[in-house]
Formats: structure tokens, C-alpha cells, sequence
């Protein structure tokens, strides 16, 4: 039964590499960067091993608890990030529940992620050959950090599917779980800070780290090896109790899991709202406006990079006040326009197979431009304007008002051009309607960060006449130069705008069908 | 109840009872080495009511989709009322409705919303939109869910709020793919009877079943499509001879097998 569950996995995965090679391709590179990974953290291990035992507890403690942790948090940011051993698709199956939890966590453990955890655990060894009572026990402690490390991702992800049954759930938990990956950076940045505050901050932090289920086990072979046996045997058993714990939990919240289906509550509404579709006048390219508005809210894949927005201008207030020069945190207005018109770029891909609708009502494709890129202006407009002018207010800078203004224009109104452009002839796997904004069908990114990165080259290269005028501003102070790059990034964007409009429509109007066919691909 | 709808603008001319409301010339498409549709002719006369059945794999849903535009296909022709499909797509979208099968709706608006959505789509007026939506919506007993996303729909109540999609602008032929499928007995006659006076107001239905019961209840022409190819077409009477039309498609396609290997099944 275990090996059934485990050559399912493997089955599941050959098939969908046969169905795709973007997908196969996406697994190599997957297995490459994870072999990278293991490399440095091979040679890092095995090097590790020549430092004192103090800093080698306080490096492998640390380390470790944060490899468990990212075991348990990861998979909930990307809801469902591998869900092929889902158990809700075990539910018809009377699987005996011992050997579903062992087989279930021995399939956690194949893949590119489990494979690097685990053979980094068993490296430890190497650490501690110097120490031949810790070299004895870090495999066995390490075997047991890896079992950890996969039962509670497991546990959580089980724990998580309970609730995320209802749709809202999934959307809210969706958006939200961003905010904590966005601010990583200021959090790092914090801890580094306390690194380099006091030099016993991490001795500390490990110290308390061994005492939790994150830590325990990473801290026996180095209690053995300092000659501190209670220590180690309580470490121990803190670890194997947090195993036991996690266990039992599991089959518990799985053993429910199991017998109660998905089920999503949903209150009736009669209607008499229209929205934005009541607002915007009843013309073809409006009615598409009021559907984007109407998705920037209630799509999590739109309101999601809407939210990223005011983090990104957070987080570049915390690095600039920590680096005493906030001269970054004034780009916040250039950078949200950047980041808004790019989010269109994959409408089409985002629409999936709805699109039908657009195709068999036989709306042009100017219409169809028109109403993303005014959808999207109708808000962004606005939005580039109080990115732009606030950040200059709070650092006492508005003299560059004229300068920021042109750039975040001419990238607002240039990149929304070129995204209706890419858009109409360029579709890639995203994240389905209703599926997490962070997943990602693996495989494709390569596709799509070339398409990306292609576009992001181009359309900062449209914009060059703004940038080299702003370039000129910053480096000869002349005011002259600012007010020029405002004038040629609202006359130039709204060229390209037009343009990107024309040149889209045309597009969409010939390549219709061909792009509902390369968007039900992905279904 | 069926009387709130609107009748398909501009019906045929009366004189003309011969008239065509959808002709297909040798239409084909090619998935990779599979040949999915193999040249399929058909005429559906203006204002029957069409039933087309197959087996699962038929090249069903592949053929309506290249009659109403969603699908480029290699080879053939699609004409909607003599509107060529493939050379002027606008004007032939205007006389179509369509229900696709197996795709998505933009399930992130309320029911109320993607219907309005559909008509402004199409152009229309803001006010005519409105008030059909309404009649739309109430003849579909969706009213009082009108105001609920779609995504948040049963999948009956989906079918139908698209069907009411499909509907808004009084199309003069309707092309619907597995219009009935997962939808309960009582919509399902509801929707039955919206459609038989729409017929008899002068406009075409097109539905695609495997339902070979219903077929034979609702529709008075039917075409019989296995492996991309058109096994019999005409009225159903025609087509079905002296037996059921579940028999006799049974008999054209083939494929009946008897029970006798799975004898461990049976629980006495």
C-alpha cells in the first residue's frame, strides 16, 4: 500500500512531464537549482565542521529550525503547492490510515525539496566527524528532522484544507499570506540587525530555538559533542515528542478531512447591483472596463499585485530609512506604474476559457483593448498619482515632482500599451481562476519569464526618452529637463498607448480563436 | 412564463420554408495525428429543432465549436443563414447564441452582472439589457440568486445563467452544447418549454445530448455523429425508423457489450 501510494506519485509525475516538456523543463531546471543549493550546502556543512562547536550548534540549530519552518509555511503561501497525494482524493478509497500517513509522507518526501532537505540532514554526519559520538547520532537525529520537517508541512496542509474548503477562505488566505513573504526583507534585515548588535544574539536565539520542536533535534549531536548528555536526551525527546504530536494530529485532522467532504456555504443574493457595469456607460469597450474593475477587486490572481503595491513602497521606506537615504523610496510612483501595467500583460491567459464570451459576441478588438488598458488607468491614474507625489512630500523633495511625474506617466501609459499588445498575442500558463495567485504550473516559468523579461526590455526601452531626460535632470539639476521628461512622458505614452491599442486589436481581431485554443490548453 | 421572452428578431420570411439556418460544408479539423471531425456536412432547416447525438468523442462539441466561430477549422465551411462563419465573423456572430460545454464562465461577476455583461457586450442598449436581464433571469428561476457570484453557482444553475447568456440579444439561431446536462428535472422542463416557443416563434435550436430520450422528445430533426463523421441525418422519425432512436443509434454507432465477464458482480 505504502509503495502504491509512492508509485502513484512517481506515475503522476512521469505523466504530466509526457504531457508537457515545458514541464520536463521546469524539473530539470527545478533539480538543477536544487542541486545547486545541495552543493553549497554540502561544502558549507562539511567546512562547518573545522569551526568551533559553539558556532557549529548556533549555525545548524538556527538553519535547521528555519528549514522546518519553511517546511510548514511554505506550502500554505502557495496553497497547494504540490497537492498530487491530495487527501481529499483518498476520501472514496478505504486506505488503512497507518499506512496513508506512511505513504503519504514518504511521497512528501520526493521531490526536488525533499530530496535537498534530506540528503543536507544526513551531510550533518560530515559536520561532526570530528566528534564521533555526535557523528553517530546526527544521521539518526537528522532521518528524524527530515520525518519532522515533512509531517508537519503535512500536518498543515491537512489542517489548512479543512478550512480551505470555502471559496472565500481561499481567496483571503490567498492575498494575505503575501504580506509576510513581501516584508521578508525588513524582517531579515531586523534579525541581521540584531546579529550585528550583540554577538550573542544568535547563541541566544539557538538556545531557545533547542528547546522548541523547530530546533530539538538539530541540537543533539552538538549537546553530545559540547558533553552535555542530559541536555541532549531532553533536546531528544523534545524532538521526538514534537513527531509524536505532529503524528497524532495529523491522522486526526486527516481522519476528518476524510469523511467530510468540501463544502462551501454560500448566502443567496438577489440582485439589483450592477456595479461598475452600472456606472460605466453601455458601450462594448466599457462593459469590458467594468468587468476588469469589477476583477481587480474580487479576483485574488488582480487584487493580489494590487495589494503588493503599497508593500513595495513599505519596504522600500524601511531599506531606504535603515540605509539613511531614502532616495529609492522616491521611485515608488515610477515602480507601481511599472509593476500595474505589467499585470495586465497576461489578461487573455487570466480570462482562460471564459473567453469565449468576448469571442462569441464578437466584440472588436479595440473594444476589447481599450476597456482592459481604461479598466485598468481608471484606478491606476489615480493610484501612480499619490505614489508619486506622496513619497516627494515625505522626503521634502518636491522639486523632482516634474521629473517623477514624467517617468511614472510615460511608463503608466507606455506599458499599458505594450501590455495590450503582449497580451493579445502571447498567453501562458498562470494561476487558473479560482487557484492561488502563487501557483505557478511548474514548468512554464521558463515560457513566461522569457516573454517577461523580453517585455520588461522593451518596454523600458520605449520609455527611454523620459529616462534619459530624467538621467540628464539628475545629473545637470536643471529644472528644464524635468519638465521635459513630464512632457514627452505623457505625449510619448499617450502614443504608444494608442498605438499598443491599435496594434493589439488588430491582433485579437484576426487571432481570436487561435488564442481561445492556447488558453484551454491550460484548463 | 415563456411569453417574457423576446422573439428571435427579423424570423424567416415565410415564403421561404426551405430556408437554411445553418449549413455545414465538409468542415474538418485535426487535433495532432487525431483526426477529430471528418469533413462533416449538414443542413439544419431554419427553425427546427435540431438535436445532435453521439457517442463520447464523437467530434460534438469540436464541430459546434468551429459553426460558431470558436475553433478555426482546416478544412469546410460554416454558414449561418447564408452568413459565411470564417469570412464575416461579426455579422454571423449577431444571428448566433451559444452554449458552449466545458468552458469557463467569468464566474467572478453575479449572474446579474454576466448577463448584462454578454448583452453590453454585444452593444446593446443599457436599457433593453436591463429589462431582459430581469425576464431572463426570473424565467430561469435564477432571480433570487441574480445578486450571487457565478463562481459560487451549482453547476445547473451555471448552465443556465449562461444559457440566459446566450439568449440576451434574441439570436435568430441557437447552438447549444450539452444545454441540459447536470440540471434538475424541473429547470430542465422549464428550459424545455423556453426553447419549443422559441422554435415556434421562428427560431433554430441546435442542442447536443447523448440523452437519446430526450432527444427524441424535444427535437424533430437529429443527426447521428461517431469518429468525425455523419452517420444519419433527418427528421427524427426518419432516422429512427420503427424502433427508438436509442436503438437505432446504438445499431449505427455499435459498440454494445454484454455484461457476461463481470459475473463476480453480482452480489446473490
Amino acid at each position: 500500500m505504502v509503495a502504491d501510494l509512492v508509485r502513484l506519485k512517481l506515475t503522476l509525475l512521469r505523466n504530466s512531464l509526457r504531457r508537457s516538456t515545458g514541464q520536463l523543463i521546469g524539473l530539470i531546471l527545478g533539480g538543477l537549482y536544487g542541486l545547486g543549493v545541495l552543493g553549497f550546502l554540502t561544502v558549507g556543512l562539511v567546512l562547518l565542521g573545522t569551526a568551533d562547536p559553539h558556532l557549529i550548534r548556533s549555525v545548524l540549530v538556527i538553519g535547521g529550525s528555519a528549514a522546518v519552518l519553511g517546511w510548514m509555511v511554505i506550502p500554505v503561501a502557495a496553497a497547494g503547492i504540490d497537492m498530487t497525494l491530495d487527501p481529499a482524493r483518498f476520501v472514496t478509497f478505504a486506505v488503512p490510515m497507518r499506512q496513508l500517513l506512511a505513504g503519504l509522507t514518504l511521497g512528501g518526501l520526493l521531490g526536488v525539496p525533499g530530496v535537498v532537505t534530506l540528503v543536507a540532514a544526513l551531510t550533518q554526519t560530515a559536520t561532526w566527524i570530528r566528534y564521533p559520538a555526535a557523528a553517530v547520532v546526527a544521521p539518526v537525529c537528522g532521518l528524524l528532522a527530515v520525518v519532522l520537517c515533512v509531517v508537519a508541512s503535512r500536518l498543515v496542509t491537512t489542517a489548512i484544507s479543512a478550512l480551505a474548503g470555502t471559496r472565500r477562505f481561499k481567496d483571503v488566505s490567498g492575498i494575505v499570506t503575501i504580506i509576510p513573504l513581501v516584508l521578508l526583507g525588513p524582517i531579515i534585515g531586523g534579525i541581521t540587525a540584531g546579529f550585528q548588535n550583540s554577538p550573542d544574539f544568535a547563541v541566544v536565539l539557538a538556545d531557545v530555538l533547542a528547546w522548541t520542536p523547530l530546533g530539538a533535534l538539530w541540537a543533539v549531536p552538538a549537546d553530545i559533542a559540547l558533553g552535555n548528555s542530559l541536555q541532549a536526551l531532553l533536546h531528544f525527546l523534545v524532538g521526538v515528542a514534537s513527531i509524536v504530536l505532529c503524528l497524532w494530529l495529523w491522522s486526526a485532522s486527516l481522519g476528518r478531512a476524510l469523511v467530510t467532504p468540501a463544502y462551501n456555504s454560500v448566502t443567496r443574493k438577489s440582485g439589483g447591483n450592477l456595479g461598475w457595469f452600472g456606472r460605466l456607460p453601455a458601450t462594448p469597450s466599457a462593459a469590458v472596463a467594468a468587468r476588469s474593475l469589477t476583477y481587480w477587486v474580487r479576483d485574488p490572481r488582480y487584487s493580489a499585485s494590487l495589494l503588493t503595491v503599497p508593500l513595495i513602497a513599505v519596504v522600500l521606506y524601511f531599506s531606504g530609512s535603515q540605509a539613511d537615504s531614502l532616495a529609492a523610496f522616491n521611485f515608488v510612483g515610477p515602480i507601481t506604474a511599472f509593476l500595474l501595467v505589467w499585470s495586465i500583460s497576461a489578461d487573455i491567459s487570466y480570462d482562460n476559457t471564459a473567453f469565449w464570451l468576448h469571442l462569441s459576441t464578437g466584440v472588436s478588438g479595440r473594444a476589447d483593448r481599450a476597456g482592459r488598458a481604461g479598466g485598468l488607468l481608471l484606478f491606476g491614474v489615480p493610484l501612480a498619482l499619490v505614489f508619486t507625489v506622496v513619497p516627494l512630500v515625505i522626503t521634502g523633495s518636491l522639486e523632482h515632482l516634474p521629473v517623477m511625474l514624467g517617468l511614472s506617466a510615460g511608463l503608466l501609459l507606455t506599458g499599458t500599451g505594450l501590455s495590450s499588445v503582449v497580451s493579445a498575442r502571447y498567453t501562458y500558463n498562470v494561476p487558473l481562476p479560482g487557484e492561488s495567485p502563487f501557483r505557478t504550473p511548474p514548468g512554464t516559468n521558463f515560457a513566461m519569464f522569457g516573454i517577461q523579461f523580453v517585455g520588461w526590455l522593451v518596454l523600458l526601452a520605449l520609455a527611454l526618452p523620459e529616462i534619459l531626460l530624467a538621467v540628464a535632470y539628475f545629473i545637470t539639476g536643471n529644472a528644464l529637463f524635468g519638465w521635459l521628461s513630464l512632457a514627452a512622458g505623457i505625449a510619448l505614452g499617450a502614443a504608444a498607448l494608442v498605438l499598443g491599442i491599435r496594434v493589439g486589436g488588430r491582433w485579437y481581431d484576426t487571432r481570436g480563436p487561435e488564442l481561445l485554443q492556447a488558453v484551454s490548453v491550460n484548463k | 412564463m415563456s411569453s417574457q421572452l423576446p422573439p428571435p428578431t427579423d424570423p424567416p420570411p415565410a415564403h421561404r420554408p426551405e430556408a437554411v439556418a445553418l449549413s455545414l460544408r465538409g468542415l474538418a479539423k485535426r487535433f495532432g495525428s487525431k483526426i477529430a471531425v471528418n469533413g462533416i456536412s449538414l443542413d439544419v432547416p431554419a427553425g427546427s429543432f435540431y438535436g445532435l447525438v453521439g457517442p463520447n468523442g464523437a467530434g460534438k462539441t469540436t464541430t459546434l465549436s468551429m459553426a460558431t466561430g470558436l475553433l478555426r477549422p482546416d478544412f469546410g465551411q460554416a454558414l449561418v443563414h447564408g452568413v459565411d462563419v470564417w469570412r464575416s465573423p461579426l455579422e454571423a456572430k449577431r444571428l448566433l447564441g451559444i452554449l458552449p460545454d466545458g468552458v469557463r464562465l467569468f464566474d467572478r461577476l453575479t449572474g446579474e452582472q454576466l448577463v448584462s455583461y454578454a448583452g453590453l457586450l454585444r452593444g446593446m442598449d443599457r436599457s433593453v439589457v436591463a429589462g431582459r436581464v430581469q425576464d431572463l433571469l426570473r424565467a430561469l428561476d435564477l432571480a433570487g440568486d441574480a445578486g450571487t457570484l457565478v463562481v459560487d453557482y451549482s453547476a445547473g444553475m451555471t448552465k443556465k445563467i449562461a444559457l440566459a447568456s446566450a439568449l440576451i440579444h434574441a439570436p435568430r439561431l441557437l447552438v447549444l452544447d450539452e444545454p441540459f446536462e447536470s440540471v434538475d428535472p424541473v429547470s430542465a422542463a422549464n428550459i424545455r418549454d423556453i426553447l419549443k416557443s422559441y422554435v415556434a416563434s421562428g427560431g433554430t435550436v441546435i442542442v447536443s445530448s447523448h440523452v437519446m430520450d430526450l432527444v427524441q422528445r424535444v427535437c424533430d430533426h437529429v443527426a447521428v455523429i461517431a469518429a468525425g463523421t455523419v452517420l444519419a441525418a433527418g427528421t427524427v422519425d426518419e432516422v429512427r425508423g420503427n424502433g427508438s432512436l436509442e436503438d437505432r443509434f446504438v445499431e449505427l454507432v455499435g459498440g454494445r457489450s454484454t455484461a457476461e465477464g463481470l459475473s463476480w458482480l453480482r452480489t446473490s
